[in-house]
């Protein structure tokens, strides 16, 4: 356990909303070591976001943690640091805003890379000065040194150095998505948590930036939790995976052992729906029937048993539980054991 | 392309759009500045059949698509639908061409008029057309058109407002509106770039489905390359205003001819983690079509670029193989594996390739 550099535990967050709970998240532990990256895959409105900015505490003002959730970072425990018992609601804990030992943890030690890296630069300073003033903020150097370090920056994820002094509309989405990693590793954390970094680009650009991303980090050796809707970029990029669905992770393990050894339902499904352009053969997608929950009235027993070929009547009864099926790698299903090397998943991508 | 074939629904020639900028003093004095957003471009599309037009933003795939609808007026060029020039068509007739013409857009969200009904939503080009002789019969013609759209049972849905439906359900929406009217032949332009995974694999089928049923050819414009696969018989890349290639759909995934096609393929993130793949080695970004580099479009940013000659004459979309239409002076060269990369592509080679291992 020691070796882990972040250990996710329980981790539930809800958000309040008038007259009910939004349950964004439930329930979700994982593990990563250092250089490690974890791919957070799942669609639109599963909680991976949520669960992203949830390490670091970056929430709306009505997110609420449950009581016990943990978040260990390098040994220190943050829901311990920086939330209180909430006042009004039973169970919960509410986040310390602006709380000064966490702020000292991110960006330091924990750097984010936005969704949208297009609008996340103040559009009338010039790039250079934010990642400045980011460094600055964080560090006692003068602006000279701090200069110095965006140049080698600037080397490092391959933008021109005579472009520090450019506005952001100067930039091309895939620059301002360099300068945004640049800004992520300016003060060498050991986290990135990186939402969404390539979405936006096109094909080229984001095979270079994962490419960039990939080097750097090997060379750097931060973990990154690299959160996307996208399975082919994971299935690239990540050492391990972590699928959610609705709130609740449904798969974890080895990229290969998600991809190839398949053992959740949902996962499976999401395989079958994503089209696979070294496949010899077309093959028809398989599209899942329904859609994905309403999460402030989310279905009783599993959450995916609506929608799952194989619901048989205990998953609309009782939430499943996590069954580890091979080392390293669990599946929250009734039926993961007997599931597990039946699905086609992997198999039928070849 | 060339030979004579009476299935030809959509025949593009030569096909032009320069924006023109009016940019300051610049409207005063000295030359106009255009945008040569599409320049020069041809292709053919049979009855039945779904070209897929792929291409980085700002390529100029969405202008062709709006041209081919007419939303745009080309500024040189021709469009011949059932043999008949429409390029040039206005007023009355240009109505009449837009009834055999539908298009369904990107975003299921903002296509939609959030105070129509979906009823309304898709009576409203009947109304416009003048088509069905009584309520009756165009509420019959809607609920025909939503259940080809697999939106069951169609008259749960009529009576619905856009934000009571999910995205998937939206672009189904969109898509019975387009079809309502029978249309000849559909441009789809990014039509599940919107939508997640599990929802996009349903649309694409429906798509599909009623490409099989009714013999309706589309053009179906995405940058997502693997969607694109999945969708259309033959590819069409374009780079810059232009067509770099054009082929069967396989064809282009396993047998790509143009370096810039190359280089597209190679960076498709592939869903398996046992494949393997190069870096991309084209350097650079897009140039702005502004200021077009002279000669090939593509020379800057070419490994196998050739001073003298790619950057002076501009090579012609020639057909290489049967059906295999590349614009590269080096083409066939290229297909044999006979040509080398220059200086600089191997630098990038030997990079990749030290991170690869």
């Amino acid at each position: 356990m020691a070796k882990n550099l972040l250990d996710v535990r329980n981790l539930s967050i809800h958000y309040k909303i008038q007259g009910g709970w939004v349950y964004a998240v439930d329930d979700v532990s994982f593990t990563l070591e250092k250089g490690e990256t974890m791919g957070l895959v799942g669609e639109s409105g599963c909680g991976k976001t949520t669960t992203g900015y949830g390490i670091t505490q970056l929430l709306a003002s009505n997110a609420y943690l449950k009581e016990g959730s943990k978040v260990i970072f390098d040994g220190k425990d943050f829901v311990q640091m920086s939330t209180v018992p909430s006042k009004e609601y039973k169970g919960y804990r509410k986040i310390v805003e602006y709380h000064p030992e966490m702020r000292e943890y991110r960006w330091k030690r924990i750097s984010m890379i936005f969704q949208g890296a297009m609008n996340a630069f103040n559009p009338v300073f010039k790039v250079g000065d934010q990642i400045i003033e980011a460094i600055k903020a964080h560090e006692d150097v003068t602006d000279e040194e701090a200069r110095k370090r965006v140049e080698e920056l600037y080397k490092l994820v391959g933008i021109p150095v005579d472009r520090i002094d450019n506005y952001p509309h100067e930039y091309s989405g895939g620059m301002k998505q360099r300068a945004m990693i640049a800004m992520a590793l300016a003060l060498n954390p050991d986290l990135i948590i990186a939402d969404e970094p390539t979405t936006a680009l096109d094909v080229v650009t984001q095979d270079r930036i994962l490419g960039e991303m990939a080097k750097l980090q090997k060379r750097e050796k931060v973990a990154m939790i690299l959160i996307t809707h996208d399975v082919s970029v994971v299935a690239e990029m990540a050492h391990k995976i972590a699928v959610m669905y609705a709130g609740h992770l449904v798969e974890t393990g080895t990229t290969r052992q998600v991809f190839k050894e398949t053992a959740h339902p949902y996962m499976e499904a999401l395989l079958a729906a994503f089209p696979n352009i070294k496949k010899e053969k077309k093959e028809r997608l398989k599209a899942i029937p329904g859609s994905p929950p309403d999460l402030a009235n989310p279905p009783k027993g599993c959450r995916f048993a609506p929608r799952c070929p194989y619901a048989k009547d205990i998953c609309l009864e009782e939430e499943p539980p996590v069954v580890e099926v091979a080392p390293g790698h669990y599946s929250k299903c009734h039926f993961a054991e007997e599931l597990y090397g039946e699905l086609g998943g992997g198999e039928s991508n070849e | 392309m060339s030979e004579e074939n009476n299935d030809v629904v959509i025949r593009v020639r030569n096909l032009k759009k320069y924006f023109e900028l009016h940019a300051g003093m610049f409207k005063f004095w000295g030359e106009p500045i255009y945008v040569k957003a599409v320049d020069g471009i041809d292709f053919d599309i049979h009855k039945g059949e779904i070209l897929g037009l792929v291409g980085e933003s700002g390529c100029g795939k969405t202008t062709t698509g709006r041209l081919l609808t007419r939303l745009e007026d080309p500024t040189e060029g021709n469009i011949l639908f059932e043999g008949e020039d429409i390029a040039k068509l206005k007023g009355k007739e240009l109505k009449s061409y837009r009834r055999n013409v539908q298009m369904i857009f990107q975003d299921p969200y903002e296509s939609l008029n959030p105070r129509f009904t979906v009823q309304k939503t898709v009576m409203e080009p009947l109304i416009i057309h003048g088509i069905g002789e009584s309520y009756d019969e165009r509420v019959e013609m809607v609920i025909k058109a939503l259940e080809d759209a697999e939106l069951r049972p169609a008259e749960e849905y009529l009576d619905r407002f856009p934000h009571e439906l999910s995205g998937g359900q939206r672009q189904r929406v969109a898509i019975a509106r387009a079809l309502v009217l029978r249309p000849k032949f559909i441009v789809a332009d990014e039509p599940v770039s919107m939508l997640d995974v599990s929802i996009r694999a349903g649309v694409m089928n429906l798509m599909l489905d009623l490409r099989d049923k009714y013999n309706i050819p589309f053009l179906f414009i995405t940058h997502d390359i693997a969607v694109s696969r999945y969708m259309s018989d033959k590819m069409a890349v374009m780079y810059l205003g232009k067509i770099v290639e054009m082929a069967d759909s396989d064809e282009i995934v396993f047998n790509p001819m143009h370096p810039y096609t190359k280089a597209l393929i190679s960076a498709v993130p592939v869903p398996d983690p046992d494949h393997k793949h190069g870096r991309v080695q084209i350097k650079g970004e897009i140039p702005s079509p502004i200021n077009l580099p002279p000669g090939c479009r593509f020379w800057p940013r070419c490994p196998y670029a050739k001073k003298g000659i790619c950057d002076v004459k501009e090579p012609p979309l020639v057909e290489v193989e049967p059906g295999h239409y590349v614009a590269c002076h080096f083409a066939e060269q290229l297909a044999a594996g006979e040509l080398e990369t220059g200086e600089e592509a191997k630098e990038v080679i030997e990079e990749s390739e030290k991170i690869e291992s």
